[in-house]
């Protein structure tokens, strides 16, 4: 299977590759996925306590070339957002920009849901309900 | 100069050596008559190569020209030699013994014997990725009329005790079939010091064309007989019909031909090679060989880089090397390979694997080539691991609940 021009630019050179201090407040750390399915997601943000906005994004990935440009594409698209606006992203969306094939699906599926796990940790941390997810159906 | 991309996949098949298509040119255009056409010179011709091709082949395994039914490649050949026996001796009984790291031809086979009423036991292979004797005796039973072992592993490339095997098949009176597609070509297999009763190989895994196998039926001490699965002509001594792939045939038979004359040599070079990759790819941390070191292929070398993804390992260098890994990642059950799960390796360690399969046109240069980028990419991805990053930071993963799928 031929992978994307940009999957395979987001493979060459990922975006956001790194680790948060997750005892800060401000930091929400989702990890999702499972060695034995040959993907594990760790997304981070850093949101700016003042306007609610997310101020830094990043990622670690172990898996196939498509999971790393959907977690490197997700950190891209959270930085700058809203913590509420980050919920809205979509793992359709996360396939379109990267043309993932459907046997891929999965793995924008696991960065949608890696995103929701952030935020939610970041919720939790300040006190703030923990949002319900909706059971993702590819997996 | 180094040519891309490099192929090191030779498990899953092999180029045409050109010696090979230079026999078989002639027999498309000028030679192309029907080895059955037993009244004109076009046939005799074509019946000619044939005998000829069928001597090569015969000649490489120590078996007679008589002994061997050309099929369209080992997976036909498997389901004759199995299906065959079945069939052919089910007043005998019914009870079929074979391993769980058989290639699916095999296990997929066996798997319709049983929807017919066969008994099949899968015997589970050592963490080596051999059988152990004790077992397979233990498991022959009055009902049992067939032992079905491979000879040597596709994906990690492990040679079974194939005379113990025989000597033991043999104590009991039970037909030893083998798929040796891997090793025929490769290694020195004998059907009579081997002990082997029936044998299936293919063309395109030893720089034949593809499209053309054989099985090997012994005729003597036991002759040994199957039941046709495909009716037709009565060609192949009424166990297999089908007019010969002539061509095919002329190039089997030329690349057995070659195989045996070079196989010293090739074996010789090859397994420097392929050392040479191995060591400086286990000096990597937390790389581990898969299979057993031993008794194994001198071409083959399956190596699991734990904490990253074979897929996401092969797309660094997949446009320059091309290797294949067991990870399945690209597969719609998202499983990985079952042979190295039944080597008692767990899922995690199964999705970090790569096979590397060296052949007669691999030069030196492509393995140096291979070292530095594979072992770069290995730390590339570890970087954006996390759980290299766990590993480094003593976090036993065992402690995480991870959300599995």
């Amino acid at each position: 299977m031929a992978y994307s021009e940009k999957v395979l630019g987001h493979y060459t050179n990922p975006q956001n590759v790194g680790t948060l201090d997750k005892s800060k407040l401000n930091v929400g750390t989702g990890l999702v996925g499972a060695p034995e399915c040959g993907d594990v997601m760790r997304l981070q943000i850093e949101v700016d306590e003042a306007t609610g906005m997310i101020k830094d994004a990043k990622f670690k990935t172990f898996g196939c070339g498509s999971a790393i440009a959907s977690s490197s594409l997700a950190t891209e698209w959270l930085k700058g957002k809203s913590v509420e606006d980050a919920m809205k992203i979509d793992n359709m969306e996360i396939v379109e920009e990267l043309n993932l094939p459907p046997v891929k699906i999965h793995c924008s599926v696991l960065a949608e849901d890696a995103i929701k796990a952030a935020v939610n940790d970041y919720r939790q941390k300040n006190g703030l309900p923990v949002l319900k997810i909706d059971e993702s159906v590819v997996h | 100069m180094l040519k891309f991309p490099i192929y090191l996949d030779h498990n899953a098949t092999t180029p045409c050596d050109p010696r090979v298509v230079e026999a078989m040119i002639p027999y498309f255009t000028n030679n192309f008559g029907n080895a059955a056409s037993r009244n004109h010179p076009f046939g005799w011709e074509a019946e000619a190569a044939v005998d000829k091709a069928r001597e090569q082949v015969a000649k490489l395994i120590g078996a007679d020209p008589k002994e061997i039914i050309f099929t369209s490649g080992a997976t036909e050949a498997d389901n004759l030699a199995v299906k065959g026996v079945f069939e052919m001796y089910a007043s005998k009984g019914n009870h079929i013994i074979t391993c769980n790291i058989e290639h699916k031809a095999v296990l997929d086979t066996c798997k319709h014997i049983e929807k017919e009423g066969g008994e099949v036991t899968y015997l589970k292979v050592k963490d080596n990725g051999l059988i152990d004797l004790a077992e397979l005796e233990a498991a022959i039973k009055p009902s049992t009329i067939l032992i079905a072992i491979m000879y040597a592993n596709n994906e990690i490339g492990t040679v079974m005790p194939m005379k113990e095997i025989s000597a033991i098949a043999k104590k009991k009176g039970v037909l030893l079939f083998t798929d040796a597609v891997q090793a025929v070509g490769k290694i020195p297999v004998d059907v009579n010091k081997d002990g082997i009763d029936l044998l299936s190989m293919t063309a395109h895994k030893m720089y034949g064309p593809k499209g053309i196998g054989a099985l090997y039926v012994r005729r003597k001490n036991p002759r040994v007989k199957v039941t046709a699965q495909i009716d037709g002509g009565g060609h192949e001594r009424g166990m297999r019909s089908g007019t010969l792939n002539v061509p095919g045939i002329v190039g089997f038979g030329k690349a057995c031909e070659l195989s045996m004359n070079e196989m010293e040599a090739d074996t010789k070079r090859l397994s420097s090679l392929r050392d040479k990759l191995e060591t400086a790819l286990l000096k990597l941390e937390e790389a581990y060989l898969n299979g057993d070191k031993e008794h194994r292929l001198p071409h083959v070398s399956n190596i699991s880089f734990k904490y990253v993804e074979g897929e996401g390992l092969m797309m660094g260098f997949n446009k320059e090397i091309a290797v294949s890994s067991g990870s399945a990642c690209t597969s719609a059950s998202l499983e990985p390979s079952y042979v190295l799960k039944a080597l008692g390796l767990g899922d995690d360690l199964a999705h970090s694997s790569l096979r590397f399969g060296l052949g007669r046109f691999t030069t030196e240069d492509q393995i140096d080539y291979t070292i530095e980028q594979v072992s770069t990419t290995v730390n590339k991805l570890r970087e954006m691991s996390p759980l290299w990053e766990m590993y480094k930071e003593g976090i036993d993963m065992n402690s995480i609940e991870w959300a599995h799928h």
